[in-house]
């Protein structure tokens, strides 16, 4: 099952792709941007993403760990040579301090995910403390019409839980965060450019 | 000491502050303050009000393209801002500098849909270096300082300012400081060592080089470190339509144009060459033809100052980030003096070949109807192959461009990556403003001459010293072209019927003349050249002329139709 929500991913009929590479050379990227905190920025990212009709899966937007700086984690399906050009088409803009990409391997990524089902339909259900116990399930609210429950993790984890429930009973609301993601390795890109700009800054002072 | 100023006064000084000595453009509604200021400063600027807005925007084109400082226009908002789109688009493609002021409503209408309220911003977005909207007149000096910044350093480019009309009337102090920085944007990067060297390994062992010059040597005054380069390793060079004159034509180097309606030797040699130089320019499709068979066999060599070309459309074996200016002496540092004259005279075999089938019957015709290049060289020696060519779009631009001769840089004004039709009249206008010592011919279409030819007001109105030349060949003649050759000639929608051109010039008293025989020509030739006045001359040329050499779009750079 998890295997065919992959094989939906890129598009294409493909029932054993490798979950994080799918065979037709295309995986999902995550996308970094960092740019300056005002209006805007968002569309001037996405219509770099729409002129090459990449399809953005997940986006989440927040403060950085900077003052000022905002980050836009985005997640596109699309070869590395692709990726490459967008991400240096999005450096480029005046408004984008910075922006980079990762696959998989590069990131430790989460996202959250939420369900609504109907507090019956939750009784009822058999092998209830397994599921809570095999998903890791939070929940979050209890009243006699519903039952609110969150999961989070990857969107395999998160889909996971979303097709057991959907065989077992009706999920009535389901909803998946963007996805969130720190690098691992060592190099802070975003620490290196702003030194780069002091020290370009400098040149003029 | 306060220096209080209403907002429209604050854009005034800006701008003097940016050394602004002439603005393009078209008043209306919300740009009204701004122009009211502008009435008090008719002394410290050389205004020009077009009759089109994009006339406004090709205009400061031409004067930007050649003159390398920033092109401004003021425009008002709604349609005053639509009109001027097309040539926002234009700057983009070709990497001219613009600032485009457009006036917008006042900030406490925006978004509710008020009279002439257009989200100019939004269309902008995809076509601008940079857009911003002033909304309060404290914000004015530093947008507009950061505007010129932007607009006129890295890869040049068009910044538009949405100004909304409450900042032109609101008060604010003002304060000028220029811009040198913004974060998030470093146009001069420091060049690599490390790329230089990589570089110059792949020229010093290159047997079979050829140099592919762009705009970026114009755009970054490189001329003569360009030359320096090419001649240290007697490198021969092919350019683009918009690097031509960067070299001069009769350089022992220069092997012509590249692409599309290129020279035969640098499109069959870009396919031979052992390693290919580009040299501030971006591998666009109507240079290359079909990528799956480009320069295959060469290690390519890409310096330019924009991260986003390089890779783009061809993968370069070394790249060199940065300001050919500043990369093109330091490569020239590291390569060795060479001699490739084998290679070089190989081209001559083409050359020969190119004349003889397409040239000669062309430039040198002696009998039947004039032919487009005929007439094109004519003009170009009566000017001493010194003159700054301006083109509309179309066979007449293709022409212009394969046989107009150059002897300085910066002499071609042309719609490239856009390809716009009635570019040429407006952007003529403004490279006679631009550089007015120079002669500018400015060549167009019987097609795109209509296209903005409520120009000849502003001509008429400033006596514009423009020498304009219609080739006339009643054809949309560049789509018949394409119709005769791959759509089984089928002309649909390509005969025009035309006005009498000289009538309408006689209308704005533009001194004019129409020929159809080689003795008139030649005749009206001396005529127009005669004072610095306006002129035009309708050269009704051969209606069913081709423009060859030709590579289908889309086809191997070396399937080449010669007719
Ligand atoms: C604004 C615009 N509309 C349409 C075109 C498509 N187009 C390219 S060349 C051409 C024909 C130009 O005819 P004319 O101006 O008479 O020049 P000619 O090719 O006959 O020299 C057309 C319609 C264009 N480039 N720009
Ligand atoms: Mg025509």
């Amino acid at each position: 099952m998890a295997d065919n929500f992959k094989a939906k991913q890129c598009g294409k009929e493909c029932q054993k792709c490798n979950p994080a590479e799918c065979n037709d050379g295309k995986k999902l990227f995550t996308v970094t941007v960092f740019s300056e905190n005002q209006v805007g920025l968002l569309n001037q990212i996405s219509i770099i993403f729409t002129r090459r009709r990449l399809n953005i899966e997940s986006l989440s937007v927040s403060q950085s760990a900077l003052p000022g700086i905002h980050k836009f984690t985005i997640t596109t399906i699309t070869d590395e040579d692709t990726i490459e050009k967008v991400v240096k088409q999005i450096d480029k803009r005046i408004d984008i301090i910075k922006s980079f990409y990762n696959d998989d391997s590069d990131l430790v990524y989460q996202e959250i995910a939420m369900y609504k089902v109907a507090t019956q339909d939750f009784i009822n259900l058999e092998g209830t403390e397994e599921l809570i116990r095999k998903y890791n399930i939070r929940i979050l609210e209890i009243n006699e019409t519903c039952v609110i429950f969150e999961k989070t993790g990857h969107t395999d984890e998160t889909q996971g839980l979303f097709n057991e429930l959907s065989q077992k009973l009706q999920v009535l609301q389901f909803i998946r965060s963007g996805r969130v993601a720190i690098t691992k390795s060592k190099i802070e890109r975003l620490s290196d450019m702003l030194a780069n700009i002091e020290a370009h800054k400098m040149m003029y002072e | 000491m306060s220096n209080q100023m209403k907002g429209a006064y604050i854009l005034m000084e800006s701008l003097l502050k940016e050394n602004v000595d002439t603005i393009f453009g078209y008043p209306g509604g919300s740009i009204m303050p701004t122009f009211d200021a502008l009435y008090d400063y008719m002394d410290k600027f050389n205004y020009v009000l077009t009759r089109h807005e994009q006339g406004a925007t090709h205009a400061a084109q031409g004067y930007a393209r050649v003159s390398g400082k920033t092109g401004v226009c003021l425009v008002t908002s709604g349609p005053g801002a639509t009109n001027a789109i097309t040539g926002i688009a234009d700057a983009m493609m070709d990497s001219t500098p613009l600032v485009v002021i457009a006036g917008q409503a006042g900030a406490a209408f925006l978004g509710t849909d008020a009279f002439q309220e257009v989200d100019l911003i939004g269309c902008t977005l995809p076509i601008t270096k940079w857009s911003y909207q002033i909304r309060s007149a404290a914000d004015i000096a530093p947008a507009v300082a950061k505007a010129f910044h932007i607009a006129n350093s890295g890869r040049k480019g068009p910044v538009v300012l949405d100004f909304a009309k409450n900042a032109q009337v609101e008060m604010a102090e003002f304060n000028y400081e220029k811009c040198h920085f913004t974060r998030g944007y470093i146009p001069f990067t420091a060049i690599k060592p490390t790329q230089i060297d990589a570089a110059a390994e792949i020229i010093n062992n290159a047997k079979k080089p050829l140099a592919l010059v762009g705009q970026g040597v114009i755009l970054g005054n490189a001329e003569a470190e360009l030359k320096a380069f090419l001649e240290k390793a007697d490198i021969p060079a092919g350019s683009t339509l918009l690097g031509l004159s960067a070299l001069p034509s009769d350089h022992r180097l220069n092997k012509g144009m590249l692409g599309m309606h290129g020279n035969v030797g640098p499109n069959i040699k870009t396919n031979e060459a052992d390693v290919i130089i580009a040299i501030g320019m971006r591998f666009d499709d109507r240079v290359t033809g079909d990528l799956k068979t480009y320069a295959k066999q060469a290690k390519i060599v890409h310096l330019d100052i924009d991260n986003a070309e390089l890779d783009k459309n061809v993968k370069a074996t070394a790249k060199v980030l940065g300001d050919v200016k500043a990369s093109l002496p330091e490569l020239t540092l590291k390569i060795k003096e060479a001699k490739h004259t084998q290679w070089i005279e190989s081209f001559h075999e083409y050359e020969v070949k190119e004349d003889e089938k397409v040239i000669r019957p062309e430039v040198y015709a002696t009998e039947g109807p004039l032919k487009m290049g005929e007439v094109v060289r004519k003009i170009s020696e009566a000017t001493n192959n010194d003159a700054v060519l301006v083109t509309d779009v179309g066979q007449n631009q293709i022409m212009a461009a394969r046989y107009f001769k150059f002897t300085k840089s910066r002499s071609v004004v042309t719609s490239g990556g856009l390809g716009t039709m009635g570019f040429g009249i407006p952007a003529a206008i403004g490279a006679k403003i631009g550089a007015p010592k120079r002669t500018v011919c400015m060549f167009a279409g019987d097609g795109g001459f209509q296209m903005t030819i409520q120009e000849l007001g502003t001509i008429m109105e400033k006596q514009i010293g423009v020498k304009m030349i219609i080739l006339n060949n009643n054809y949309l003649g560049m789509v018949r072209q394409w119709q005769e050759l791959f759509f089984k000639k089928r002309y649909s929608s390509t005969p025009m019927m035309n006005p009498h051109f000289n009538t309408i010039a006689d209308a704005y008293g533009i001194k004019n003349a129409e020929v159809s025989t080689r003795e008139e020509l030649d005749a009206a030739i001396k005529e127009m050249f005669a004072d610095d006045k306006p002129y035009l001359l309708i050269a009704n040329c051969e209606e069913m002329g081709m423009v060859y050499p030709m590579v289908p779009a889309g086809e191997t750079i070396t399937n080449i139709l010669l007719g």
